[in-house]
C-alpha cells in the first residue's frame, strides 16, 4: 500500500476508519481513503461494494455510524449536502439528481443561484454562465429549456457542468461516464486534467478499466464494505484490478459463441419518425447479436423504442416473425415476442418503491396469474431464480429496488426482461453502471439467449463490448444508419469513423 | 482553479433571452388559457343582459373573488412544493370570528386584522411542522387539522353569531367601499399576488420551493433547507387565510361556526383550474389567482343568464377536469417541440463545417418523456404521444 511522498502536500480530504449500516447491510466498515490535491484517484468495486455510499458520506449526505471524516486534517461534521458544498466539495451522483420543471441553468445553480440588488436573482448572469459552462464540455444544450424529456447522457453533462459551475476544491464523481460515448468522455477527461493541474483533488469511480488507466494515479479497491488495497495506477494491470475487486480472476470477458444464423426474427424497414432518425432498415436474425453504435444523440435509442411501441414512427414498417407490428403499441409488441431493456432504469425501468420480487414479477402477470389471481409463489420462485442468475445482491427479495446499489438495479431490469422468454431481445445499454464480474455474466448471458435462437439487438455506448459481442454492427449517426460493418472488420476505428461521419456511408 | 464564476462570464456568450424561454412560455400559454376563456364568459354573458358589467356588477365580480384570490394565492405556494394545506377554510372561519369578537368589543379594526393574520400564521406553523417533521402525507395531516380546527371553532364559538350590526361602521364601509369599481379588497389582494408572484420569480427562496417540489430528493442534495421552505410555505398559506377570515368579516359581516365549512375544496380546484400543478414544480400565482376568478364569476354569470344556480357546480367540475386535459396536452406539445427543436438545432449546427464536430457531439434528448408521464401514473401507459 503506497503513499504519496511523504514531502506532499497534506490530503485535503479523508475518511478515517470509517463504518456505516443500513439496517442489517453493513456497506461500509472501517474504511479509510486520503484524497491529496493535484491527484485523481479512483474507487474500484464490484456493484454493491459500497463506493457511492462512500462517496455520500463524503458529501454530508450520510452521516458515518464510527470514524470520521477529515477537512484539512482537521475533523468536520456535515450536517447536509449543503456543508460539503460550502466546504468546497463538488460531487456528481451516480442517478441524476434534476429537477425537470426547471431551466438547464437554474438546475445548475439551484441553492446559490447568483444575485444582484436587493437579493434578487440575476437571471441573465445565470443563463450566461451556464452557456460558457456548456461550451466549456463542448455540448449545446439550450440554458433555458427545462431539464425534463434529456436523455441520460444529457442529464449526467448537467450534473457534470453543476458540478464544475463553483470552485471545488474536492470533485467527486460517480459513475459520471455510465451514459457517455467517446467523445464526450475525452471532453469530460480534458477538464477533469485542467482542474487536477490547478491543484483540485479529484474522486473517480467507473466499471469501465480502461478510464481509471487512462486518468487515475492511485486506485482504492473495496470489497463488499471493507477496504481492500490503496496502491499506484502505474505498473499494475487490469487483471491485477479486477482480482482486488472481485477476489478471484475473472473468466473472459466476451465470452461469445459463434453461431450460424437463422431465418429473420427482426426486420425493420425504412423506419423514420420526423425530426429524430430517418430511413433505418436492418434485419437481425435468430441467433444473431447485432451491434448498434453510434454518438450519444444519433438516434439509436429512439429506434428501439419505436420499433418496441413506446414511440410512434412516421413511416417504414416493423416486421417481427414475418407479422408487421402497429405504430406505438408496445402490447403487439410483447405479444409478438419483443422484449426491451431501456436504458433509463429510473424512469421507464423500474418501480422504485415496489420490491425486487414485484418489479421482476411485473412482465410476466400473464405467465403468473392463476383463475385471475396472482399467484405469489410462482411469482417469488421465478423471480429468486432470475436474481440468482444475475447475482443480484440484496438482504431479502422483498426489499424495495431503491435500496439497492445502482449496478444491482441494473440486473433487476435485465431479469425482468429476460423472464419473459423473448424471441427478440432489444437491450439497451445492458451494462451500463455494471461491475466487470457480472458484465462477463451478462455477456454470457447474451451469448446463450442468441445460441438458443433469440434474436438480440444490443445498444451500447460501450465499444469494446460492441467489438466483442456483435456479429455485425450497425452504426448510426445523426438519425441515420450510416454503416453495417461485419464482426471480422469492425474495429475502434471502423465503427468511430462511421460514428462520427468521417467515413463515405 | 477555473471558476466559472457567473460575472465573470463573457457578455456576448448570454444567449438571447426571449424566445427560447421555454419554460415561461408554457406558464404564460397556460394562463392565456384561462383568461381566454373568462373573457369569452364575460362577453357572452353581456350580450345577454347589458346590465351585467354594470359598476355595481364589475365590483360584485371582483369582491367575490377577492377572498378566493388570497386563498388559493397561499395555496399555490404550498401546491408547488407538492404538498397541500386543507385545513384554509377552517382557518379562515376561525380568525373571522376571532377578528369579529375582538371588534365586537370595541377593538380596533387595524389590530382585528393583524390579530386574524397572526392566527392563521399560527395554524401555519401548525401543519408546516407537522407536515415537515412527520414522514405523514400532507393530504391526511391537513385533513386532521381541518377538523381539528374547526372543531376548536365550534366549540368556542357554539351557536353565537356575529352580524354587521356588532361591527364598527369604518370597517364594514371598508369591506364595501373602494375606488369606483375597484373594491379596497380587491386593491389589497392585488397587491398580495403581485408581490408574492415577484418573490416566487425573482428569489432564490422562492425558485426553491418549485425545486422541492420538482424532485425533494435532488433539492435535499442541492442543500436546499428543504424543511424551512415547506415550514414557510405553510405558515405564508395559514397568514393569507387568516387575512381572507379578516376580509370575509368586511365583506359579509355574518359569521358563525360553519363560515368557511368546505372551502378548502373551491380553493384547490381553483389552483388546479389555474394551472398549477398537482404533483408539484409548476404553475404560477397569476394562473392560481385567474382560475379563482373564473370559479367565482361563475356564480354570477349564471343568475345574469337567468340559467339556475344548481349549475354551479357541475360547471365547475368540468372546468376542472378541462384544465387537467389542457395540461395533459400542454405537456406532450412541449415534448414534441423540444424534440423538433433540437433537430432543428443540430441540422443547423451540421450545415456549418466549422460547428461539425460540436454537432455530432451535441446530445439531442432522446426520448422526450412528457413530465407528466413520468411523475403521474395514470399517464405512464400512454407515454406515447399521438
Ligand atoms: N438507502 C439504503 N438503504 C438500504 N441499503 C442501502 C441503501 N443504500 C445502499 N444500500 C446498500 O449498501 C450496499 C452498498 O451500496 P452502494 O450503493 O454503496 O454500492 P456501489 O458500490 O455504489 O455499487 P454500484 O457499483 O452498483 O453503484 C448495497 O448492498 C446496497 O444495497
Ligand atoms: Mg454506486
Amino acid at each position: 500500500m503506497t503513499h504519496p511522498s511523504d514531502t506532499g502536500p497534506a490530503p485535503v480530504l479523508a475518511l478515517k476508519d470509517v463504518a456505516k449500516s443500513f439496517g442489517a447491510v453493513r456497506a461500509l466498515r472501517g474504511v479509510s481513503l486520503e484524497l491529496f490535491p493535484g491527484e485523481v484517484h479512483a474507487l474500484a468495486g464490484e456493484n454493491g461494494a459500497g463506493k457511492s455510499t462512500l462517496i455520500k458520506t463524503l458529501a454530508g449526505v450520510h452521516r458515518p455510524d464510527a470514524g470520521r471524516v477529515l477537512l484539512d486534517g482537521e475533523p468536520v461534521v456535515f450536517h447536509g449536502p449543503g456543508d460539503a458544498r460550502d466546504a468546497g466539495i463538488a460531487v456528481i451522483y451516480q442517478e441524476p439528481t434534476l429537477f425537470p420543471d426547471l431551466s438547464i441553468a437554474e438546475n445548475i445553480f439551484m441553492g446559490r443561484l447568483p444575485r444582484r440588488a436587493f437579493g434578487r436573482i440575476d437571471h441573465k448572469a445565470t443563463r450566461a454562465a451556464t452557456a460558457a459552462l456548456m461550451k466549456r464540455l463542448g455540448v449545446e444544450l439550450d440554458p433555458d429549456r427545462p431539464a425534463s424529456g434529456l436523455s441520460i447522457a444529457d442529464q449526467q453533462i448537467v450534473e457534470i457542468a453543476k458540478a464544475l459551475s463553483f470552485d471545488a476544491r474536492v470533485l467527486i464523481m460517480d459513475e459520471p461516464t455510465a451514459a457517455l460515448t467517446g467523445s464526450e468522455v475525452a471532453r469530460l477527461f480534458g477538464v477533469v486534467r485542467t482542474l487536477r493541474e490547478q491543484g483540485a483533488a479529484v474522486l473517480f469511480i467507473s466499471h469501465r478499466l480502461e478510464e481509471i488507466f487512462e486518468i487515475c494515479r492511485r486506485v482504492t479497491t473495496l470489497r463488499d464494505g471493507a477496504w481492500i488495497a490503496t496502491e499506484q495506477v502505474a505498473g499494475m494491470t487490469e487483471d491485477d484490478l479486477v482480482r482486488r475487486m472481485v477476489g478471484r480472476d475473472l473468466d473472459e470477458l466476451y465470452p461469445k459463441q459463434d453461431v450460424t444464423p437463422g431465418e429473420v426474427a427482426l426486420s425493420v424497414r425504412r423506419l423514420t419518425r420526423e425530426g429524430v432518425f430517418t430511413d433505418v432498415s436492418f434485419d437481425v436474425r435468430r441467433g444473431e447479436i447485432v451491434g448498434l453504435a453510434g454518438l450519444v444523440g444519433a438516434g439509436r435509442t429512439e429506434v428501439a423504442r419505436a420499433v418496441f411501441g413506446i414511440d410512434r414512427w412516421d413511416a417504414g414498417e416493423v416486421v417481427v416473425d414475418g407479422r408487421p407490428l402497429t405504430s406505438g403499441a408496445p402490447s403487439t409488441a410483447m405479444a409478438a415476442g419483443l422484449a426491451l431493456v431501456p436504458e433509463d432504469r429510473r424512469a421507464q425501468g423500474l418501480v422504485m418503491d415496489m420490491s425486487i420480487e414485484r418489479n421482476i414479477g411485473l412482465t410476466g402477470l400473464r405467465t403468473t396469474v392463476r383463475a385471475g389471481l396472482m399467484d405469489r409463489g410462482a411469482e417469488r420462485s421465478r423471480a429468486l431464480d432470475w436474481a440468482i442468475r444475475l447475482q443480484v445482491k440484496y438482504a431479502r427479495i422483498a426489499d424495495t429496488v431503491n435500496t439497492l446499489s445502482g449496478g444491482n438495479q441494473q440486473k433487476v431490469v435485465l431479469a425482468k426482461w429476460l423472464a419473459t422468454g423473448p424471441q427478440v431481445l432489444i437491450v439497451d445499454e445492458p451494462t451500463r453502471g455494471i461491475d466487470v464480474g457480472t458484465k462477463a455474466e451478462v455477456h454470457r448471458l447474451l451469448s446463450e439467449l442468441a445460441a438458443d435462437g433469440v434474436a438480440v439487438l444490443m445498444i451500447s455506448s460501450d465499444l469494446p463490448e460492441i467489438l466483442g459481442m456483435a456479429d455485425r454492427v450497425l452504426v448510426m449517426h445523426e438519425g441515420r444508419l450510416t454503416a453495417e460493418i461485419a464482426r471480422t472488420e469492425a474495429t475502434e476505428e471502423t465503427v468511430m469513423a462511421a460514428a462520427t461521419g468521417r467515413a463515405a456511408a | 482553479m477555473t471558476v466559472t464564476t457567473p460575472d465573470r462570464a463573457p457578455v456576448a456568450e448570454a444567449p438571447r433571452s426571449s424566445g427560447t424561454r421555454l419554460v415561461d412560455r408554457v406558464f404564460k400559454v397556460r394562463e392565456l388559457a384561462i383568461l381566454v376563456v373568462f373573457l369569452v364568459m364575460i362577453a357572452v354573458t353581456q350580450a345577454g343582459n347589458s346590465e351585467f358589467l354594470s359598476e355595481q356588477g364589475v365590483k360584485d365580480l371582483l369582491l367575490n373573488a377577492t377572498i378566493l384570490v388570497l386563498v388559493a394565492t397561499g395555496q399555490s405556494l404550498v401546491v408547488i412544493t407538492r404538498n397541500v394545506d386543507l385545513s384554509v377554510g377552517s382557518t379562515l372561519g376561525i380568525s373571522a370570528f376571532a377578528a369579529g369578537t375582538y371588534l365586537h368589543g370595541g377593538g380596533d379594526p387595524v389590530i382585528a386584522i393583524v390579530l386574524a393574520v397572526l392566527l392563521g400564521v399560527g395554524f401555519g406553523l401548525l401543519n408546516g411542522l407537522l407536515v415537515s417533521l412527520g414522514q405523514v402525507p400532507a393530504l391526511v395531516v391537513t385533513l386532521g387539522t381541518l377538523y381539528v380546527i374547526r372543531g376548536i371553532d365550534s366549540i368556542w364559538v357554539g351557536s353565537r353569531q356575529i352580524t354587521a350590526a356588532d361591527l364598527p361602521n369604518p370597517f364594514v364601509d371598508f369591506g364595501s367601499g373602494g375606488l369606483s369599481a375597484v373594491p379596497w379588497l380587491a386593491l389589497i389582494a392585488l397587491v398580495v399576488l403581485i408581490a408574492t408572484a415577484c418573490y416566487l420569480k425573482h428569489f432564490g427562496s422562492g425558485r426553491e420551493l418549485y425545486a422541492l417540489g420538482s424532485n425533494p430528493e435532488a433539492a435535499l442534495l442541492a442543500g436546499i433547507p428543504v424543511r424551512r421552505r415547506i415550514l414557510a410555505a405553510y405558515t405564508f398559506c395559514g397568514g393569507l387565510a387568516g387575512l381572507a377570515g379578516a376580509m370575509y368579516l368586511a365583506r359579509f359581516g355574518n359569521v358563525d361556526s360553519s363560515t368557511g365549512n368546505g372551502y378548502e375544496l373551491t380553493v384547490v380546484s381553483a389552483v388546479v383550474v389555474g394551472g398549477v400543478v398537482f404533483t408539484g414544480g409548476s404553475g404560477s400565482v397569476y394562473g392560481a389567482a385567474l382560475g379563482a376568478l373564473l370559479l367565482t364569476s361563475i356564480n354570477s354569470v349564471l343568475p345574469a343568464l337567468g340559467v339556475s344556480s344548481v349549475w354551479v357546480l357541475a360547471i365547475n367540475g368540468v372546468l376542472l377536469l378541462l384544465a387537467i386535459a389542457i395540461d395533459r396536452v400542454v405537456a406532450v406539445r412541449v415534448a414534441s417541440a423540444l424534440r423538433k427543436k433540437s433537430a432543428a438545432a443540430r441540422t443547423a449546427a451540421a450545415k456549418t463545417p466549422a460547428a461539425k464536430t460540436a454537432a455530432a457531439k451535441t446530445p439531442v434528448e432522446k426520448t422526450p418523456v412528457e413530465k407528466a408521464a413520468v411523475k403521474t401514473p395514470v399517464t405512464k401507459g400512454d407515454a406515447h404521444d399521438a
